[in-house]
C-alpha cells in the first residue's frame, strides 16, 4: 500500500477523528451511546452507509452537474440508509428496536454528507473507499468508547456483562441525557490535555 | 388540553435537544452569541412547522394508502431539502426583512436532524395532522429555548478564565450537561 | 465544468438518480419484508409462549380475538388451550405514559384471574433505570397476583405495587398497561360485568 492510501485510511481513526476532533455527527453520538453494544451497532451501521455512499458518489461524480450535486448526494445517501434500515429490521430486530429513530437519521449525519462533499467528489473510488473505512472506523471506535464509559459508570456492566452485585448503586446520571454530554466532555478533555502535554515535551 | 400537554411535554419534559439529542450540531455550532442563536431558533421554528405539515400530509395521503410507508425517510428528506430552498427563494422575494434575519441559517437547516427527526417521530407516534403540527411547533420552540439559554451561558463563559484544555468543546459540553440536568427537573410533569 | 448544463440536463440526471434509488429500495423491501414481518411475529409468539402458564396444545396466535374496552381501546387476546379447555390468556396491552413514550407488553393471565407473567414487547425507557420494569425484581410482584379491582396501582398512588426505585413513571406506565390487560381479560371472561 502506498503512502497516500495509507494516509487516507488512517487519518480518520485518530488524527481527524470525526467525533473527538472534528465534532461531526453529534446526534447519534450522544443519543444512542447508553451502552457499549448500542454504540458499536450504531457505529457499524454508519460505517456501512459511509462506505457505500462514498464509493457510489465517487463513481458517479463526473456525471452529476455541479448545481444539483447536494440533492443528488442526499438521494444516494438516503437510499443506502433505507436499505440498511430494512436489513437491520429483518436480521437484527433487537438492535434495530434499541437504536430506533437514529437509524433513519444517519441520512442527516453531517459526517456522511461532509465526506461525500469534501472527499468522494474529488477522489477516485479506491481512495474514497479507504477514506470511508478510516472515517467510519474512527466514528465507530469513538461511539464504542463513549458507550463503554457510560455503561461502566452508569449501569456497572460492559457489553451487557455485569460486574457488580445485583442491586448495587451506580452513577445513574451517566446513562441519562446529562451524562452523555458529561462523558463526551470528559473524553475530549483528556484528549486535549494529552495533546497539550505532548506539545510541551 | 391534549394540545397543551403536547406543548409542555415537548418544550420542557422531553426537550428535543437536551433529552432527545436531535439538532445537536446547530446547538453546539451556532450558539456563541444570543442574537445568532435566536435567529437560528426562529428559522428552525418556521421550517420545522411547515415541513412537518407537508410531510404529514404526504405520508397520510400518498405513502400510507399506497403501501409505501417504508419509503418515508427518503421522501421526507427530499421534501425538507426542497422546502428549505423554496422558503429561501420566497422569503427573498416577498419579505427582505425576514430574509435578512433568517437567510443565512436556512441552508444549514437541511442537515439539522431535528427537522427530519420531528417528521419521523410524528409518524412513529401515530399523531393526527393537528397533533403533528402542534408537536412540531412545540419541539422547535423547545429547541429555541434551549439554544438561547445555552448561548447566554456561553457568552458569560467567554469572560471567565478557563484552563487551557477545557476551552472550546469540553466546557461547552459540560455547560450543556448542566442545562440538561436542569431540564430533568421538569420530568414527571404531565404523567 | 465544460459541459453545457441545461434545465433539461439537470432534470434528467435527477430523475435517473431517483429512479435507480427507488428501484434499489423497492427490491430490498421485497427481499426483506417477509423476514421483517416474520421477526415481529416470532417475537410475539415467543412472548405468548413464555407468559401463558403451563403447557398448551393449540396455536394461540391463530385463535386470536379482539375485544373493545369501554373507553374504545382495541385489544388482542390470545387464548391458550389444553385439551380444548382455555387454561390461560395472553393479552397484548400498551401504555403511552412511559418516560420515553409507548410501552407495549404481553400479559399472561390464568383463566381464574391470577396473573402469571408478562414480557415487554416494546419500550423506550431509560436503560438501566426504567428498563428495570422488565427485570425479575419488579416482575415477580405480579406472579400469582390477583388484583382486588380492575384498577391496580402503585403504593404511592394508593395501591399495593412497589415501584422500581427512581423510576416511578416507568413503573406507573407498566402498571397502567397491566391493568388495561386485566380489563381486557375481564371483558373476555365476564362479558362486561364490572369493567
Amino acid at each position: 500500500m502506498n503512502k497516500v492510501s495509507f494516509e487516507n485510511l488512517t487519518r480518520g481513526i485518530i488524527k481527524e477523528n470525526p467525533i473527538f476532533v472534528m465534532m461531526l455527527g453529534m446526534c447519534p453520538t450522544l443519543g444512542v451511546t447508553t451502552s457499549a453494544a448500542n454504540g458499536l451497532g450504531m457505529g457499524l451501521a454508519t460505517l456501512f452507509v459511509l462506505i457505500l455512499s462514498n464509493c457510489a458518489i465517487s463513481l458517479v461524480k463526473n456525471l452529476i452537474p455541479g448545481t444539483i450535486r447536494i440533492p443528488s448526494y442526499i438521494v444516494i445517501i438516503a437510499t443506502f440508509v433505507t436499505v440498511v434500515d430494512m436489513l437491520m429490521a429483518a436480521y437484527l430486530p433487537a438492535l434495530h428496536a434499541r437504536l430506533g429513530i437514529f437509524i433513519p437519521l444517519i441520512v442527516v449525519n453531517c459526517l456522511i454528507l461532509g465526506r461525500a462533499e469534501a472527499f468522494a467528489s474529488k477522489n477516485n473510488v479506491k481512495q474514497s473507499f479507504l477514506d470511508a473505512v478510516g472515517m467510519g472506523l474512527g466514528f465507530a471506535l469513538a461511539l464504542t468508547i463513549l458507550g463503554t464509559v457510560r455503561e461502566v459508570l452508569g449501569a456497572g456492566s460492559i457489553f451487557g456483562w455485569s460486574f457488580l452485585a445485583e442491586g448495587s448503586d451506580t452513577v445513574l446520571l451517566f446513562i441519562m441525557p446529562p451524562g452523555a454530554f458529561l462523558a463526551l466532555a470528559g473524553l475530549i478533555l483528556i484528549l486535549n490535555a494529552y495533546k497539550a502535554k505532548q506539545g510541551i515535551k | 388540553m391534549e394540545y397543551a400537554l403536547i406543548f409542555i411535554t415537548a418544550v420542557l419534559v422531553n426537550n428535543i435537544v437536551l433529552s432527545q439529542f436531535l439538532g445537536i450540531c446547530p446547538f453546539l455550532g451556532v450558539s456563541k452569541k444570543v442574537s445568532t442563536a435566536a435567529g437560528m431558533g426562529g428559522a428552525v421554528i418556521f421550517v420545522i412547522t411547515i415541513s412537518t405539515l407537508v410531510t404529514s400530509i404526504i405520508y397520510k395521503a400518498l405513502l400510507l394508502p399506497n403501501g409505501l410507508a417504508f419509503m418515508n425517510t427518503i421522501v421526507f428528506i427530499l421534501v425538507i431539502a426542497s422546502l428549505v430552498q423554496m422558503v429561501e427563494i420566497v422569503l427573498k422575494k416577498t419579505s427582505p426583512g425576514l430574509y435578512q434575519a433568517l437567510g443565512i441559517f436556512l441552508p444549514l437547516i437541511t442537515t439539522n436532524c431535528a427537522v427530519l427527526g420531528v417528521a419521523l417521530l410524528c409518524v412513529q407516534r401515530n399523531y393526527t395532522l393537528l397533533q403533528s403540527v402542534c408537536f412540531a411547533f412545540s419541539s422547535s420552540v423547545g429547541f429555541t429555548l434551549a439554544i438561547v439559554l445555552f448561548a447566554g451561558l456561553r457568552e458569560r463563559l467567554n469572560l471567565t478564565d478557563i484552563p487551557q484544555s477545557m476551552r472550546g468543546a469540553p466546557i461547552a459540553l459540560i455547560t450543556a450537561s448542566l442545562l440538561s440536568m436542569a431540564f430533568m427537573g421538569f420530568s414527571g410533569i404531565g404523567n | 465544468m465544460s459541459k453545457k448544463i441545461s434545465l433539461f440536463n439537470l432534470c434528467v440526471t435527477l430523475v435517473i438518480i431517483s429512479a435507480c434509488s427507488a428501484f434499489l429500495i423497492g427490491s430490498v423491501y421485497k427481499l426483506t419484508e417477509p423476514a421483517i414481518s416474520k421477526a415481529k411475529e416470532k417475537k410475539q409468539l415467543e412472548a405468548i409462549a413464555s407468559v401463558v402458564g403451563g403447557d398448551f396444545d393449540n396455536d394461540p396466535y391463530a385463535e386470536r380475538i379482539s375485544v373493545k374496552l369501554k373507553d374504545g381501546t382495541q385489544m388482542e387476546l390470545f387464548p391458550a388451550r389444553k385439551d380444548g379447555q382455555i387454561t390461560s390468556i395472553a393479552v397484548k396491552s400498551s401504555s403511552d405514559k412511559g418516560f420515553g413514550g409507548k410501552i407495549e407488553m404481553m400479559v399472561g393471565i390464568f383463566i381464574d384471574g391470577t396473573i402469571n407473567n408478562y414480557e415487554i414487547l416494546e419500550q423506550h425507557e431509560t436503560p438501566g433505570l426504567g428498563t428495570k420494569i422488565s427485570e425479575t425484581r419488579f416482575k415477580s410482584q405480579f406472579k400469582g397476583y390477583r388484583p382486588a379491582s380492575n384498577d391496580f396501582k402503585l403504593k404511592k398512588d394508593g395501591g399495593d405495587i412497589d415501584a422500581v426505585t427512581a423510576a416511578t413513571i416507568s413503573s406507573r406506565a407498566a402498571v397502567d398497561a397491566l391493568s388495561k390487560a386485566y380489563k381486557g381479560y375481564n371483558r373476555f371472561n365476564l362479558g362486561n360485568k364490572n369493567e
